[in-house]
């Protein structure tokens, strides 16, 4: 077990190294340079100042040279300096020590994704079951049916939506950002509960499409795992249904659902950009999207180190739960 | 199983028809009286109260000489003041300056600070401080793109506490304007600092009405009034920008009351703020903004070198439809490269009325005829045909381009559109001059020198004089504008440049938009001017009735 981990941690880094070179790759082959805010059609700049930008910005070099300057650095674990104005480092920009945890937009974004993975395992394992177990009833369909509505409704504009309707229409919650402008003033319960009143919005409309995807694949898998001889023998042995689905089959059947979750990381990570960005919520997604519409290379590169190390993370657990759920698997 | 695919298909069409119900009962929710109703204000001016400004940008850094957003110098604007300032009626006057004097020759400025003004620390702002700023724009190591204006400088010296004089190496007249904002740092906070690596960008000391209070990332920016403002303590209190990327979300908080006032698109202009909510809650404002839209022909390609065929497109367009259709009528026509009611802007030009008739006339004249009957005109057997290049993304390029292309099929010149990606657009077909026309659009400056734009020696890679235009005449003229001090003088210069542009036609200039602003009816005081509405920000105030936070220093 033990030297499984250790044989598992150590294949990550090839991965990862095979990851950070293709990113920087395809990120500097989209047209476009950090400096060309600064500098494209402004009568102001002259070339000289434009080459001499360039070279401030070190992207005069080789793009191999450039991608080998920031190795250097990455092994030390420092993700260099942001290009945008402040040049502030791009560590601090997504986990500012000197904030309160709660502030850090890694963890913004980590918690809202743990929040929204929670209520889909907790909402779509139960309602897959049931309709596995109910295959065809009407309380089937209903739910055939809304999860269809789930897949088909664009997350941005369901989140629009939602917004008119409880935020202006009704005005019960608010429409973006994480707290209110009186926060500050608040007591303690009244905080939690202004911060609370924020994430509705936002962690119901990430875990919606999750939500719909997830149950079809429990059902799925239940229906499939209810089909074996086991299960077949397990009720002739006149064990009761209950026994049988939850103590036989709903093991096996939570077996690909183990997989998916890991699969589901960088889903979550892509889907943060979107969200975050509607929502108006300081996180890393949002802070992606700007590097990206500035291409501040050292950023970006940052943000998709830390999404593939979350990623690859992911997986070893999955894989850790499987062996866990699956005694065929530990024994080899 | 084609009755089971049958059926399900069936069972989708209510499921459909749901979700459009949906949608329409929540687009169209009636607005109830989010905000209280508002009684007549009482007409002086109090304390109190903050003003929340809805903005899609964060600003990237407050130091203004390494910003290049607009977000970020809108911010800083509010900290920092200037050597000058443009007033309304956009002549230049003194900002931290007291007064000036230009040698008779134009070359050696002189400055007299106001005295007593204080950074938000409470140090004197002083000469030395210029000086300190000005060292640092020139310095080497400095990544910033507004350097151009102060190398023209030979000489900077202190003469006193309160006066500092520059000698330029030519008479330079943009040279007054450029001694704006970017130039004025602390130094007794930044001396002996690399200022790209201290925080002074996140947490910045200026003079200005303004300081800041806090920046959250991704979230807003906090300023609190500064009391000690030289120019009087501004009446409202607070001053936040809430950053919101999301267009269709600053909008909605606009309706919640998240925000109190947000720049809006025609069609928000025109139309959904068009309703008894907007008119009872908010105050709508409509100026021109300082940037014209133009199509530009190539005038090394042998058909747009002969001045008649540009002339008879200009005739075959029609400006007011294209501002009617594209910005909902939220725009003015160009006629040259300076917006309406500044100074330099020639009301006098000649002007091209839509008339197509006239414009197949000109073309005939020029050889042009459909001589083979297959409705495009031709000469010498090529028929005219040519390709609009504009970017991605710009609506507002993509329709005008749409329509053009619609008016000039109409005389028989078959037009294009190709659509391109901004940096391959600017690098793969700007830059190498491989284009027939272009749609694009200039942001210009409050100085009306345009020497980078129209001189002839301006057409290498990377210049501004990407359509070849040369006319000697205009180059004299434009070498004059810039070397001329008097205001008078330099007006005859650019009325006489614009005459000889409408003349030339190497752009046709299209249309000037709005700038479209909407605040909350509450806040008072606004005066709209050429140069926008937040000039006077210090001054707006809210009656203490209608004061809606409270602020505690």
């Amino acid at each position: 077990m033990l030297i499984y981990l250790i044989k598992r941690l150590l294949e990550m880094i090839p991965t990862l190294f095979g990851i950070t070179l293709l990113s920087f790759f395809i990120i500097h082959l989209a047209p476009g340079k950090p400096t060309d805010i600064l500098t494209e059609l402004n009568p102001k700049i002259t070339p000289e100042a434009r080459l001499k930008l360039e070279k401030y910005y070190g992207l005069d070099k080789p793009i191999i040279v450039q991608y080998g300057m920031w190795l250097k650095r990455i092994v030390k674990l420092d993700f260099g300096e942001s290009f945008s104005g402040d040049r502030r480092p791009v560590m601090e920009r997504i986990w500012d020590t000197k904030k309160p945890l709660l502030e850090r937009r890694l963890f913004i974004t980590f918690l809202i994704n743990v929040l929204s993975m929670l209520i889909i395992f907790t909402i779509a394992i139960p309602v897959g079951i049931s309709s596995a177990t109910h295959q065809y009833s009407l309380y089937d369909k209903i739910t055939t049916t809304s999860v269809f509505i789930g897949f088909a409704i664009p997350s941005f504009w369901l989140a629009l939506l939602l917004m008119m309707l409880f935020g202006v229409h009704l005005g019960w919650l608010p429409i973006s950002g994480l707290k209110s402008m009186n926060y500050d003033s608040l007591t303690l319960m009244q905080k939690i509960w202004d911060r609370t009143l924020h994430l509705l919005l936002p962690v119901f409309v990430s875990s919606f499409g999750g939500l719909a995807g997830l149950s079809r694949y429990m059902r799925g898998s239940m229906l499939e795992v209810l089909r074996q001889d086991y299960v077949t023998t397990a009720r002739a042995k006149g064990l009761s249904e209950k026994r049988v689905i939850y103590g036989h089959a709903l093991r096996n059947a939570l077996l690909p659902i183990i997989t998916l979750l890991g699969l589901s990381v960088p889903g979550l990570i892509g889907g943060s950009v979107i969200f975050e960005n509607i929502f108006g919520i300081p996180g890393m997604g949002q802070l992606f999207f700007m590097g990206v519409m500035t291409r501040d290379y050292p950023l970006i590169m940052g943000i998709l180190t830390i999404g593939a190390i979350l990623t690859l993370i992911g997986n070893l657990l999955s894989d850790i739960g499987y062996m866990l759920a699956d005694p065929r698997i530990r024994v080899k | 199983m084609l009755s089971y695919i049958l059926k399900r298909l069936l069972l989708m069409i209510p499921l459909i028809f749901g979700i459009t119900l949906i949608t329409f009962t929540i687009i169209h929710p009636t607005y109830g009286d989010l905000v209280g109703r508002e009684t007549e204000s009482i007409a002086t001016a109090v304390y109190g109260d903050a003003v929340i400004e809805g903005t899609i940008g964060e600003p990237s850094t407050l130091i203004p000489m390494l910003a290049g957003d607009s977000a970020s110098h809108g911010v800083a604007g509010m900290i920092f003041n200037g050597i000058v300032k443009y007033d309304t009626d956009l002549k230049v006057i003194g900002d931290l300056a007291e007064s000036w004097t230009i040698s008779p020759d134009g070359m050696v400025i002189t400055f007299r600070l106001k005295k007593g003004v204080k950074w938000a620390d409470g140090v004197e702002f002083t000469a030395d401080d210029v000086m300190f700023g000005y060292k640092t724009i020139i310095d080497e190591k400095t990544p910033t793109p507004y350097k151009e204006d102060y190398m023209q400088v030979k000489k900077f010296e202190v003469l006193d506490r309160y006066t500092f004089r520059v000698t330029y190496k030519k008479p330079f007249a943009p040279a007054l304007t450029s001694w704006g904002n970017l130039v004025v740092l602390p130094r007794h906070l930044l001396e002996g600092k690399d200022i790209t690596k201290s925080d002074f960008g996140r947490n910045p000391i200026g003079t200005g009405p303004y300081k800041l209070r806090k920046w959250v990332s991704g979230q807003e920016v906090v300023l609190d009034s500064n009391r000690d403002y030289f120019d009087g303590r501004p009446y409202i209190d607070r001053y936040i920008y809430r950053v919101i990327p999301d267009p269709a979300t600053l909008f909605l908080e606009l309706q919640a009351g998240g925000i109190d006032m947000m720049g809006l698109t025609p069609i928000q202009y025109t139309k959904q703020t068009n309703t008894d909510f907007f008119r009872k809650n908010f105050q709508k404002f409509r100026y021109p903004v300082f940037n014209y839209t133009y199509m530009g022909f190539n005038l090394k390609h042998p058909w747009f070198k002969d001045k008649r065929v540009r002339q008879a497109i200009a005739h075959a367009i029609d400006k007011s439809e294209i501002i009617d259709v594209v910005l909902f009528g939220l725009g003015s026509p160009a006629t040259g490269p300076y917006v309406p009611n500044t100074w330099p802007y020639n009301p006098y030009v000649k002007k091209y009325e839509f008339d197509p008739e006239k414009a197949k006339r000109l073309l005939k004249e020029a050889g042009w005829e459909d001589t083979d009957g297959d409705g495009i005109i031709d000469k010498d057997g090529k028929p005219l045909q040519f390709t609009i290049l504009t970017n991605m993304g710009n609506r507002l390029r993509i329709n005008t381009a749409t329509i053009i292309q619609w008016r000039l099929a109409k005389i028989g010149i078959k037009v294009e559109i190709r659509l391109l990606e901004w940096s391959t657009f600017i690098n793969e077909f700007i830059d190498k001059k491989r284009f027939e026309a272009v749609i694009l659009g200039w942001s210009i400056g409050l100085d009306p020198d345009q020497y980078d734009i129209w001189h002839s020696s301006k057409t290498r890679e990377k210049e501004f004089n990407f359509v070849s235009y040369n006319n000697p005449l205009v180059d004299t003229l434009l070498e004059k504008g810039r070397r001329t001090f008097n205001i008078e003088e330099r007006k005859k210069v650019y009325y006489k440049i614009q005459e000889i542009l409408a003349d030339d036609l190497p752009y046709i200039f299209l249309y000037v938009p709005d700038a479209i602003p909407i605040v909350h009816s509450r806040i008072k005081g606004i005066k709209p001017s050429p140069i926008g509405i937040s000039y006077n920000l210090p001054k707006w105030y809210v009656p203490e009735k209608l004061q809606r936070y409270r602020i505690e220093p």
